[in-house]
């Protein structure tokens, strides 16, 4: 059938830079967000945070709150319904923490929900929550995450054991010739969308609920909410047209959608509960602090020999997320003996989620900066140290890659940034005043691939709609799927409508781990090619048609029309076609990724033990390779001496991540990947007060994100070389791969500045001052 | 949000009496900073009375020479004054440098001086804090203080005043100029703020009911070569962790007169007036400059998480004289 399809790139096709279909809407503000949904009858709820950390209510006080003007509901542990218990994420299932909301009255982490108000309007909803009266029994708090404090070894770390080994990595060490021993720390950080999350629930007459949600996956919160309501799946249904912005804290089910379902079925009417700007310092997960142990040894020639990794990041005592820093350096290079461990700190805080490339970002901060320290100790330029240690295959499975071309991202990013131009001793270049420094760093992300379905339906009266339960967070979705359905079918993208965020639509996994674009583009174009065959085969059957009799394989679709190869008198239109078989429209679907999910979910649903044998054993056949993105950044500061502050002003990454579906929206992701790691090697951090458990800043004034001020004018390369191994559309993600490694590039980067080496995130001024 | 009573009354002193007569009333004018403490449960005003309807928002030049800038005044026009500019462009920096065009659009004058702390104990309300609810503690103490003094504070309170352009105001002499049941009073910016004590919930000289109307620039001989110098983290869009205003008298290259304030080191903008004694009657050179700084910060007492400032503080002072005398 393949050959059936036209598949020459046309305009707005796959690798065509088709500027993004959704722009418009959202720009002009006509885009319907989540919170913009009408809905008649809604009332308003807010949450009430608890303001201690640790302890227990002894005394809820609601009669003020009940009495306030417009007030209808009051909800606290003592009159809520007794919720179920979620299955978490590191059970396999959806959710950030297995306890359900006003469950009792302990307190786990300051900011967990003690009530929810619910009122005619958001004014009375938020005016009566102040006059609620709790009076707690405090306990001492367990917030301050450092080294010396107790951790323990998480279940599993992304479906792996916490504990992994190759080689001697201690006996190679003890034997290296040259030794890089350090510690790297970072922060705990909040992903901060734009687009605070708001749950709007609503119950139909036949006892189905609609729940208008933010999320980066329509059906897995659809999942999350029939478990949590113990409702059938096909009872509830999930809208998320638009989100702005996910960042991984859109993808896990969180405990405020099962109060608003509750509060509205209670009432009758329809419950909107937004989460304040604060809430979503304490509701939707965070990126945990990471301290991390690097150990290296090398030859005198720069080759690896040794390779130890250890992490501990700081977590919650009530839902186990490990920040995967060890992972990075499983893969990164071809070093014989390896160990890593990962650990974990339960602490008095909310449950840590995914934010872009979870461990990634700060595993490739520790090994890249130590890279770096290696290079530096034994004089050798910090990109031939990386190409020494290149891997050829994945080192830890010995499976080849699907593809690999670090080289050439190296090497054409050298090229661009003019890398020969740098003069290797710190403090030797310099700008007037400012010394300026260039640093460069290895980036890598395992991307995953998830299960996804779609639909495709071709109507007689020419409209073509292909659909999925996908959600788009502003990474392109929309635009790419329509690309590749548009060439699939051989029309132009305008003539085809792609919907998503609405799981009546085709199940399809959540936005995470750079999945989209790679699980579900194959889907698309399978569903599309299905649907497309379909008229084929009317086609050649209808006495009618120029095309009887034809073979379905000679036959090319272009523009709407079937035309037989070679000979374009011979030709029908798709709803001509249609309309003759008295067909309203043909419809087919597509899938993809179930294998390579059951190599990824059943661990993840076993643990580690029976999951790893089980992912064994299936793994010839789900995954013969390993598949991965990699990139080179280079990245330019300029340090003001006297006040230690720096400033990126020129950053550049070139990445290989296999066919660029749309240059435009990839570059786009791979540029907000690096204006992310900008915010993580200068910027941003979480503080908590260490006696009271509490976050200091949980707002944008005192969490400093890059102004554009502080994003230079970063550039990012494509290698743009189809990975045929990877997958049908020869693509890998391009989601995380931006942020990864920008942080060691900076710190790099600040060293050949200053000779300064700062090992702890964020570099701020007072770390420079000397 | 708790309700409140709004009006806009035409009349200065109706506008006075309604605020005066009212405790728990509160005057209005660019809303960028009262709305969120409304918002965020910082205060509760019973009663606002909006002074957008008053006529406060000239730039005037004065008898004297000197500028009188209305309460009411933007940030942004006041910083696109071109007298503002000729004459006092310590005073144009030191707005453009805070915070975000869109703000600045809405925030006045007399409201910028009336910000309060940036510490975040002190936003956050679900912490102990002393200026916003007397005797419940100070959180910043035990906590994250990285923002927080190295001049003035107190056991009950290390919070600085955020001020860009309080700083810059300090550095030209400026008077404030409010007016209460009792009349019009005049205020030099030095003595307009008070340092927190015991009692770190009260800010400034003001009683309750008196509004700011104007700020007055005399004609000072040092305004205009005057700068104003901002280290932030971020590049755009984030308070200081230090700045410096600067403004000198010169001659011949030696130093007549000199003003020099640093912002974000305490609950003031802080007048350096060592700093300015070694410089009068100096040439003006890096040797000066150097000592200048570190007068500036001789008498600093910093806290554990800020005595970075204290470097940060004696490098910017040399630096923005530096800027002054034209070596950088």
């Amino acid at each position: 059938m393949s050959a059936a399809i036209a598949s020459e790139t046309r305009a707005g096709g796959v690798g065509a830079p088709l500027p993004r279909l959704d722009g418009r809407s959202k720009t002009a503000g006509a885009a319907r967000y989540v919170a913009d949904e009408p809905v008649a009858g809604v009332v308003h709820a807010v949450l009430v945070p608890s303001p201690i950390a640790r302890g227990r209510i002894v005394r809820l006080d609601r009669r003020a709150a009940v009495a306030a003007p417009g007030v209808l509901l009051v909800l606290t542990h003592e009159n809520a319904p007794k919720l179920r218990r979620m299955r978490t994420f590191s059970r396999g299932g959806a959710a950030l923490q297995a306890k359900p909301p006003l469950a009792d009255d302990r307190i786990d982490y300051a900011g967990q929900p003690i009530a929810l108000v619910v009122a005619e309007t958001p004014q009375q909803a938020r005016y009566a929550a102040s006059l609620l009266v709790a009076d707690y029994a405090e306990e001492p708090p367990r917030a301050v995450f450092d080294a010396a404090g107790p951790v323990v070894a998480p279940r599993a770390v992304m479906g792996d054991a916490p504990d992994h080994r190759r080689g001697d990595p201690n006996g190679a060490l003890a034997g290296a010739e040259v030794r890089i021993e350090r510690t790297y720390t970072t922060p705990f950080e909040h992903h901060n969308p734009i687009e605070p999350l708001t749950t709007t629930a609503v119950w139909e007459a036949d006892g189905s609920l609609t729940v208008y949600e933010s999320t980066q996956g329509a059906s897995m919160t659809r999942l999350g909410v029939a478990q949590a309501l113990g409702l059938p799946a096909r009872k509830v249904r999930v809208v998320s047209r638009f989100v702005g912005g996910g960042f991984g804290c859109k993808g896990w089910y969180g405990g405020h959608v099962t109060l608003a379902a509750v509060a509205a079925r209670k009432l009758g009417r329809p419950v909107k509960l937004p989460l304040t700007r604060a809430q979503m310092y304490t509701s939707v997960g965070y990126r945990p602090a990471t301290i991390q142990r690097v150990a290296l040894g090398a030859n005198g020639d720069g080759t690896l020999t040794a390779l130890i990794h250890h992490n501990a990041s700081g977590g919650s005592s009530i839902g186990e997320w490990p920040e995967a820093s060890t992972r990075f350096s499983k893969h990164a290079y071809a070093v014989p003996n390896f160990e890593s461990r990962e650990r974990i700190a339960a602490l008095d805080l909310s449950v840590p989620s995914s934010m872009r490339a979870p461990g990634e970002a700060p595993g490739s901060f520790a090994l890249e900066s130590a890279m770096d320290e290696l290079a530096v100790a034994l004089g050798i330029d910090p990109i031939a140290l990386r190409l020494r240690n290149d891997a050829a295959v994945d080192p830890d499975s010995g499976r080849p890659w699907t593809g690999r071309r670090l080289r050439e991202c190296y090497e054409l990013g050298a090229e661009r940034f003019g890398w020969d131009r740098r003069s290797p001793t710190p403090r030797s270049m310099r700008d007037g005043r400012e010394l300026v420094g260039w640093g460069t760093a290895t980036a890598f992300f395992p991307s995953v691939t998830f299960p996804a379905t779609a639909k495709a339906r071709i109507h007689a009266d020419g409209r073509v709609v292909v659909e999925s339960a996908a959600a788009d967070l502003g990474t392109g979705t929309l635009t790419i799927m329509t690309q590749i359905a548009a060439d699939a079918l051989g029309l132009p993208p305008e003539r085809v409508a792609f919907e998503l965020g609405d799981s009546r639509l085709s199940f399809t996994f959540p936005a995470g781990g750079s999945s989209m674009a790679r699980s579900l583009g194959p889907a698309v174009r399978t569903a599309s090619r299905a649907a497309l065959r379909k008229v084929v085969d009317l086609a050649v059957r209808d006495r009618a048609s120029l095309l009887l009799g034809a073979k379905p394989g000679e036959i090319e679709a272009t523009d709407g029309a079937l035309v037989v190869r070679g000979n374009p008198s011979r030709r029908d239109t798709l709803a001509a076609v249609l309309a003759r078989a008295g067909t309203p429209h043909v419809e087919a679907s597509g899938r993809y990724g179930f294998g390579a999910a059951a190599a990824l979910m059943g661990p993840m649903m076993l643990g580690p033990r029976l999951g790893g044998a089980l992912r064994k054993a299936i793994s010839p056949l789900a995954a013969p390779h390993a598949l991965g993105e990699f990139g080179a950044q280079f990245v330019e500061v300029r340090v003001d001496p006297d006040f230690g502050t720096v400033r990126v002003t020129r950053a550049l990454g070139v990445f290989d991540v296999g066919t660029v579906l749309n240059p435009v929206t990839a570059r786009s992701q791979a540029i907000g990947g690096i204006a992310w790691g900008i915010g993580m090697a200068l910027l941003e951090k979480t503080d908590v007060h260490p006696a009271l458990g509490k976050i200091a800043s949980p707002n944008l004034s005192g969490y400093l994100l890059p102004s554009h001020a502080d994003v230079p004018d970063v550039d990012a390369l494509f290698l743009d070389q189809p990975d045929p191994a990877a997958n049908p559309l020869g693509a890998r993600g391009v989601g995380e791969i931006g942020i990864v490694g920008v942080a060691a590039a900076i710190a790099n980067a600040v060293h050949h500045a200053t000779g300064i080496r700062v090992r702890d995130l964020p570099i701020t001024p007072d770390k420079l001052l000397g | 949000m708790h309700p409140f009573a709004y009006d806009r009354p035409n009349d200065l002193d109706a506008a006075i009496a309604a605020v005066a007569a009212d405790p728990a009333a509160s005057f209005v004018a660019g809303g960028t900073e009262l709305l969120n403490w409304m918002k965020d449960g910082i205060r509760r005003p019973s009663l606002l009375i909006d002074l957008g309807g008053l006529s406060l928002a000239g730039i005037d030049e004065t008898a004297g020479g000197g500028l009188r800038v209305g309460a009411m005044a933007r940030m942004r026009d006041v910083a696109a004054d071109p007298v503002v500019r000729a004459r006092y462009p310590v005073l144009a920096e030191a707005l453009l440098a805070g915070a975000s065009p869109q703000v600045r659009n809405l925030a006045t004058i007399g409201g910028n001086l009336l910000q309060r702390t940036r510490c975040p104990y002190f936003r956050e309300t679900s912490f102990p804090c002393n200026k916003r609810e007397p005797g419940s503690g100070c959180a910043a103490r035990t906590g994250p203080h990285h923002l927080h003094a190295i001049f003035g504070a107190s056991d009950a309170c290390i919070a600085v005043h955020p001020s860009d352009l309080a700083v810059a105001l300090l550095a030209l002499d400026a008077v404030v100029v409010v007016r209460g049941r009792a009349g019009e009073r005049r205020i030099p910016l030095d003595g307009f703020y008070l340092l927190p004590g015991d009692a770190p919930e009260r800010e400034t000289v003001l009683e309750h009911g008196e509004a700011i109307v104007a700020v007055e620039l005399p004609a000072a001989p040092f305004a205009a070569r005057s700068r104003y110098l901002k280290v932030r983290e971020r590049a755009s869009f984030a308070f200081a962790l230090v700045s410096v205003a600067a403004a000198l008298e010169m001659e011949d290259g030696v130093v007549r007169s000199a003003r020099i304030a640093l912002g974000s080191v305490a609950a003031k903008p802080w007048r350096a007036r060592e700093a300015e004694e070694i410089l009068v009657g100096r040439r003006l050179d890096g040797e000066a400059a150097a000592a200048a700084g570190r007068a500036a910060v001789a008498g600093a007492e910093p806290l554990p998480d800020t005595a970075y400032k204290v470097k940060l503080a004696e490098r910017a002072v040399t630096r923005v004289l530096a800027e002054i005398g034209g070596w950088e």
